[in-house]
């Protein structure tokens, strides 16, 4: 039997979705009992979201002011007490899993699987490296834990309707000070979430500027989509961090994917290699976004775009 | 004054398309034009501006890797790091093995600061700062795009899925490199001359008392599966009608 250990990710209201993927990930690993840790000041709601997982068998909730705002160094410690017993600990393959997993893995003395694309068995898993341009088949030695983080655009997130049993725990493991939370800002908006939406629009240096890049929001509320960057958006200020899509940004698996002015370097197809339908907009026949693209359009965005959104109101 | 410990990974450069041997064992090297890998350049940056406004003294760059890795301490050195130390190892390893060699370094060094990349680009692993972090039971700072130091407390804004969080943090610590915190600076040619004179110094895993961890093998590479090759439709009312007909839009 596999005991598998998943530890939640939320923002004090709700689950993430990245964690019901992490939970399909986990249901395929031989003879898996599935339980998610949920920290936070007050997880009881999330808890109820992560017992209703198809999959998940049980639920621990550790309730601590400290936890409103989860910072690795104080949680691996607490996550390591828990994970006594357990043959597995997972997390997502997002920035809170890549910062917690690693300190987990390191505090249990073993090396650690990022981004694990699919379950061989107990013990071996695939993952990619080299941008995707790779992908290796790793074994974990018998006798240690596995401890791994989930690439989550591998996985479907599993259905509702579970009905896991929920209890409080108190680990005691001693925490440090020498790491405080001080703000986050992240953008309120109520647009689709770019990692986990079925549509999404992304907008390239091509865009320009800022205010140009406006017209890539406007065709993503036409189709209902989160909206996505390449780096060189984001590193020229038009789009937030938070929309780099790629190696080094969001991988993400929508059913439709636009990217508009966007070339196709390596480091970005990555981010967007399993999407189901990849649409590119360029004006350079020749860019590599073609060789990936399902439908692919030569011409100038800026003549497309408002087109597009005629045609998609009619 | 600090003291700043930078590590460098030699890595394939990020241009190459890496191809997968045929028999499985790997991705061919052989001829292909290694670097420091990006986020690394990134880190040693971020260590030059701080000694540059005079908050640190000595900068150290230090790589776990092949003797060739001498090449990528040469990079550095020419870009401004004081001395280099190279930790050889002539076989892969995990990340969780360049973290217990990186705690040696640092238990010898005694730095003030670990800045890393926040992830290498032939592994992707993301590991190593924070296992780093662990083993030294100090503070990590990972995904920074600002970094302020002040006393003995740094303060970092780091790039979230979320959008951008700030944390501070009691010295020494550990942080990661990411793509916006600074633009490294180009190498000028007499300052490669230069670095041929700066310090240099090898050892290795058994002389740091390090073994290589086997906890986790590479078993199979392989090529990823190709996606299929699309269509160019020739204007917007194909593009819809093609959309239209897989129900992606209405
Ligand atoms: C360590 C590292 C990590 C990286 N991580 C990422 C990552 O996570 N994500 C990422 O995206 N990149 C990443 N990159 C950067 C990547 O290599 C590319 O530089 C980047 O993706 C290019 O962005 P772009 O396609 O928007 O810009 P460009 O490559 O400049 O392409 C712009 C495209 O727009 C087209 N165009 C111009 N004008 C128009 C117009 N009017 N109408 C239509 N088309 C037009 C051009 O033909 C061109 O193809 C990384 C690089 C490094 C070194
Ligand atoms: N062998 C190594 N030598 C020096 N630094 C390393 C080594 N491996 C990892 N690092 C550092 O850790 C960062 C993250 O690497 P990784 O965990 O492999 O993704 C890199 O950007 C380097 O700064």
């Amino acid at each position: 039997m596999s005991k598998i250990l998943i530890i939640a990710e939320h923002d004090g209201k709700h689950l993430s979705a990245a964690i019901s993927r992490c939970v399909a990930c986990a249901r395929l690993v031989p003879g898996a009992e599935i339980t998610v840790a949920v920290f936070g000041a007050d997880p009881a709601p999330v808890a109820r979201e992560a017992a209703a997982l198809q999959g998940v068998n049980h639920v621990l909730t550790i309730a601590d002011a400290k936890h409103a705002h989860p910072l690795s160094a104080v949680l691996a410690p607490l996550v390591v007490e828990l994970s006594a017993g357990y043959s597995h600990v997972f997390g997502a393959s997002t920035t809170f899993g890549k910062d917690l997993m690693p300190r987990v893995a390191a505090l249990l003395g073993v090396p650690q699987i990022s981004d694990a694309m699919s379950v061989e068995s107990a013990t071996r898993f695939k993952r990619p490296i080299y941008a995707g341009n790779a992908i290796i088949t790793v074994e974990v030695a018998a006798g240690r834990k596995v401890v791994a983080t989930v690439r989550t655009a591998s996985f479907e997130a599993v259905p509702g309707g579970g009905n896991a049993s929920i209890a409080a725990v108190s680990p005691t493991a001693a925490t440090p000070a020498h790491t405080r939370f001080v703000a986050l800002s992240a953008a309120a908006n109520d647009r689709p979430d770019l990692q986990s939406a079925p549509r999404v629009v992304s907008g390239g240096r091509a865009l320009g500027s800022k205010e140009n890049f406006a017209i890539i929001f406007k065709l993503a509320d036409k189709l209902g989509a989160a909206v996505g960057a390449s780096r060189a958006a984001v590193d020229a200020g038009y789009a937030p961090n938070e929309l780099q899509v790629g190696q080094t940004g969001k991988i993400i698996a929508p059913e439709l994917y636009v990217a508009v002015g966007i070339s196709g370097a390596i480091q970005h197809l990555t981010g967007i290699k399993d999407a189901k339908t990849i649409v590119a907009i360029n004006k350079d026949g020749e860019a590599p976004i073609f060789e990936v693209a399902d439908l692919g359009l030569v011409g100038d965005l800026f003549q497309i775009l408002p087109e597009l959104e005629e045609a998609l109101t009619k | 004054m600090r003291k700043i410990l930078v590590g460098i990974k030699r890595v394939v450069d990020y241009n190459v398309r890496v191809r997968v041997k045929p028999d499985g064992s790997g991705v061919a090297t052989d001829g292909v034009k290694m670097s420091v890998n990006p986020f690394d350049e990134i880190a040693l940056e971020e260590a030059l501006r701080l000694k540059e406004r005079g908050e640190a003294a000595e900068i150290v760059a230090v790589s776990v890797g092949p003797d060739d890795a001498q090449q990528q301490l040469r990079t550095a050195l020419a870009m401004g790091a004081d001395r280099a130390i190279l930790v050889k190892v002539t076989e892969s390893i995990e990340p969780y093995t360049a973290a217990q060699a990186l705690l040696a370094v640092v238990r010898n060094e005694k730095p003030d600061i670990v800045i890393l990349g926040k992830q290498a680009i032939d592994d992707d692993a993301a590991q190593t700062g924070p296992m780093l972090a662990a083993l030294w039971d100090r503070p990590q700072a990972t995904f920074c795009s600002k970094l302020e130091v002040k006393g003995g407390v740094a303060t970092i804004v780091r790039e979230v899925d979320a959008g951008l969080e700030t944390i501070e943090v009691d010295l020494p610590c550990v942080i990661s490199a990411d793509l916006r915190l600074n633009e490294p600076r180009y190498v000028k040619l007499p300052d490669i001359m230069k670095a041929k004179k700066k310090p240099l110094d090898v050892t290795d895993l058994a002389a740091l008392g390090v073994s290589i961890d086997r906890g986790l093998a590479t078993v199979l590479t392989e090529a990823p599966k190709p996606r299929a090759k699309g269509v160019i439709v020739k204007d917007v009312g194909e593009l819809v009608d093609a959309l239209r007909k897989k129900g992606l839009v209405s």
